[in-house]
């Protein structure tokens, strides 16, 4: 289908599809005035059973802990298919890859004061990644958001330096461990409230006290896994990525 | 006014697809897809809001204060991870579809080669 049928099918039908969203989303209750029964349930219910003060996390990783277990294996598995679709391709370039020096590929168009500035942030995202992953039931932040932070750390050194150097400091050997660490810590976390509470993911710790940084059960425990599994499969994927462009330079010069 | 946030969501995802149509250019495509599904957000977030409500981070306020809604919250974290998974698939698809056929023009991967 050439462009013009396209655009002129769209021409028909978006305007349409806009009506129909539009009046739709009309029968929704008007904003700011939402009666669900069940977020004020999960209101009282996480910091009075479970001692979590982000409600957010404590659906995250206790209401909800097994739709988080699908989810993270909905990253781990693209994350594989990201690199299954990437390193097949990677394979095919092997004589052009081996043929060239890769000793200095540094990020083009990256300034002086870029890559100062890179340096500094580099400590500063690894630590707030890792108080994002350890205070995820107490303030905002969780799993999720601790491992994209954690992985922009190692991103910082290609900003201020060189790939190699990310490459050096996060081999893919070891992304690919903490991907699949992560992964697996979960499930065995969920394993253990079915063998100590006979319920899979059930929470099986003590509570602690509420504000406290051990307290929520197990939900600090999650947090931590689901961190390091999103760190590790963000790297590999920027890694994966980097490696093309790596290599299309290269079949360039 | 309180219509707003549906009206731009149903806006964002018209125009989103708009992009996927009118593109000539396989990122374009994948990122016009981004522009679609962050409709969603809007909607969850807007259906979950309550006037006055304060976000669910019981730490610091007072236990009877007025809360907006978390289970959607969740939901949108959720929705944000499945779009970076997409969006990854997508580009490392769209770099398969560079090296086979030469082009990122959806127009030229009309036929299939073997």
């Amino acid at each position: 289908m050439s462009r013009r049928v396209r655009l002129l099918l769209f021409a028909c039908g978006g305007p349409g599809l806009l009506a129909v969203l539009l009046i739709g989303l009309h029968g929704l209750p008007a904003f700011g005035d939402f009666h669900g029964a069940y977020g004020l349930v999960v209101d009282h219910v996480e910091p009075g059973q479970r001692r979590a003060t982000d409600i957010v996390t404590a659906l995250n990783f206790d209401l909800r802990a097994f739709d988080t277990l699908g989810e993270e294996f909905i990253l781990f598995a693209s994350v594989s298919g990201v690199a299954l679709l990437l390193r097949h391709l990677r394979d095919e370039d092997e004589e052009v890859e081996s043929s060239r020096s890769v000793a200095d590929h540094r990020f083009a168009g990256a300034s002086d004061a870029l890559r100062v500035l890179s340096l500094v942030l580099i400590p500063l995202l690894v630590s707030l990644g890792v108080y994002l992953a350890l205070h995820g039931a107490l303030t905002p932040g969780g799993g999720f958001q601790a491992g994209v932070v954690l992985a922009a750390g190692p991103l910082a050194i290609l900003l201020a330096g060189r790939y190699l150097a990310l490459k050096r400091v996060a081999p893919e050997w070891m992304l690919e461990a903490g991907d699949a660490a992560g992964a697996t810590a979960y499930a065995l976390i969920g394993l253990g409230g079915l063998i100590f509470a006979a319920v899979y993911l059930k929470n099986f710790l003590p509570l602690g006290t509420s504000g406290h940084l051990l307290s929520a059960g197990m939900m600090p425990l999650n947090s931590i896994a689901v961190g390091l599994e999103v760190a590790g499969a963000f790297l590999l994927t920027w890694t994966e990525f980097l490696d093309q462009d790596l290599l299309v330079t290269r079949e360039e010069l | 006014m309180n219509f707003a946030p549906f009206a731009a969501a149903a806006w964002l995802f018209v125009i989103g697809l708009y992009g996927v149509v009118s593109s000539q250019h396989l990122v374009r495509t994948v990122l016009s897809l981004t522009v679609v599904q962050s409709s969603t957000y809007l909607v969850l977030l807007g259906v979950g809001y309550r006037l006055g409500g304060k976000a669910p981070i019981v730490a610091d306020i007072p236990t009877k204060a007025k809360l907006v809604d978390p289970v959607v919250q969740v939901l949108v974290l959720t929705d944000v991870v499945i779009e970076a998974t997409v969006l990854a698939l997508l580009l490392a698809l769209v770099i398969q579809a560079h090296k086979r056929f030469g082009s990122v023009d959806p127009a030229d991967l009309r036929l299939l080669r073997n």
